[in-house]
């Protein structure tokens, strides 16, 4: 295996490891997540507003306000005791250090979003059945972007006073285009039109995916050097 | 016979935080079995410089270069470097001994099991490697991260304040591993506030003020007639 992704993947299983002793992230990512569903399901008029219009937007604002909160931790786990001049010391690349953060960023997030599908399916009683596919494959590559870019965007942030408050300010912008995507496919794939119809919005959210996962790569260096 | 080649070299380094400057022009040397104690009123660049020396900041001018021509910003070289900082480069919630696994992991180190069980025998902490870190006192916490720092058994150490926290016999014991080091061809660049500490196994004192050398060269006979005059040469 090469170095570079037995770094990323040493990186990422480190994050992992702190992440589930602690809980802290996905605890509070999650019950952020069931907290925005409950505000959304119990406050809209049923008689005004059908299901289907409002699910996936409901769905894809509580990913996206989910996700932030989980990726805001990625680098201030980092910032305690110093531990990311640490990683930059070692002798691996900057690509391989941005990498593992991205990957438990993706799996933090992925998790979030697995737990909440069944809850907003409850919430909502939308009939998912046989758009599960469709949409599971939107999360994947939805999430693919945002993160990419949160994962940067927190390293970013992490030397400044207020990390915390900074994340989410910075990174809405970027993700608007993947949440127009992903909300456009939902809901076609909940109103019952085929894959085939949304092939478009996948390619941009597969395009959005590939450009910025790789700008993020080359740019990290960049942005945690001194 | 031409003089042995450096482990480290710096040569004019200066460097810039806005107005600010931290360091102004300087140059040091460091060859094997040296061992440099650098001492400085707080604000002089001490941590600046051992940052730039490790690798962790870009200069704004001049240049460091290891042995091999490399710098220390290279990927390839940085296995040759350790630093411990005055921030123990520890996760809290990882116990000692995860903690030096993820390090040997980023250095591709082998037979890991083996080398962290005997760092953090070598440390005293065999029996509190299992326990979170942040359950450690902050001289264990040091301990630890002095295993850290010197788990890739690296030719450069540059070591901020390595005895702050350390109880006596951790300090002689520490004390003795570092003129080890130094007898076995490593080279040692040591910042301290507390020279008594380092003054056994220097081999050269420099006094850092204001961003610029005040002295640097071989380690004087007599601690007292140096700390006699150091007051003036931070003044000067």
């Amino acid at each position: 295996m090469p170095e570079a992704v037995r770094s990323a993947l040493a990186i990422a299983g480190k994050d992992l490891r702190l992440e589930f002793r602690t809980r802290t992230g996905l605890l509070s990512a999650f019950v952020f997540a069931v907290l925005t569903l409950l505000v959304f399901n119990f406050s809209r008029d049923q008689s005004l507003i059908s299901t289907t219009d409002l699910a996936p937007s409901a769905l894809w604002i509580t990913v996206a306000f989910g996700a932030v909160v989980a990726m805001n931790r990625a680098f201030i786990i980092e910032k305690e005791q110093g531990a990311i001049d640490a990683l930059l010391l070692a002798p691996v690349p900057r690509g391989a250090i941005y990498w593992g953060k991205f990957l438990a960023n993706l799996a933090f997030v992925g998790l979030v979003e697995a737990l909440t599908l069944p809850l907003f399916v409850l919430f909502f009683n939308v009939p998912l059945g046989p758009a599960l596919p469709g949409v599971v494959l939107t999360l994947v590559l939805a999430t693919i972007g945002f993160v990419a870019v949160g994962t940067i965007l927190s390293a970013m942030v992490v030397r400044t006073r207020f990390a915390e408050l900074m994340l989410p300010v910075l990174i809405l912008p970027f993700m608007v285009p993947p949440l127009i995507g992903a909300v456009q496919v939902t809901a076609r794939l909940l109103g019952g039109r085929p894959l085939t119809e949304v092939l478009g919005w996948l390619r941009l959210l597969g395009t959005y995916d590939v450009v910025f996962v790789t700008l993020c790569t080359l740019a990290f260096s960049a942005v945690v050097d001194e | 016979m031409p003089p042995e080649a450096p482990l480290l070299e710096a040569r004019g380094i200066t460097r810039a935080f806005g107005a600010q400057r931290a360091l102004r022009g300087v140059d040091l040397r460091l060859g094997p079995g040296e061992a440099v104690a650098v001492a400085g009123p707080n604000g002089a660049g001490k941590t600046t410089l051992l940052r730039i020396l490790a690798g962790l900041m870009r200069p704004t001018t001049g240049e460091v270069r290891l042995a091999d021509g490399r710098t220390p910003r290279d990927p390839a070289a940085r296995r040759r470097v350790g630093l411990l900082s005055h921030q123990s480069f520890l996760y809290d919630d990882l116990t000692a001994r995860e903690n030096l696994h993820f390090t040997g992991r980023l250095y591709g180190l082998g037979d890991l099991a083996a080398r962290a069980s005997r760092a953090l025998e070598e440390a005293g902490l065999a029996a509190r490697a299992d326990d979170p870190v942040r359950q450690l006192s902050r001289g264990m916490l040091q301990r630890v991260a002095i295993a850290r720092a010197l788990l890739h058994e690296p030719d450069i150490l540059l070591l901020d304040e390595p005895f702050t926290g350390l109880d006596v016999p951790s300090a002689a014991r520490l004390r003795g591993f570092l003129a080890a080091q130094r007898a076995a061809g490593r080279g040692l660049v040591i910042v301290t506030h507390h020279l008594a500490e380092a003054w056994g196994f220097a081999t050269h004192v420099g006094v850092l003020a204001r961003g610029q050398w005040a002295q640097l060269g071989p380690r004087p006979a007599s601690l007292e007639e140096f700390l006699a005059g150091y007051q003036e040469l931070v003044d000067a």
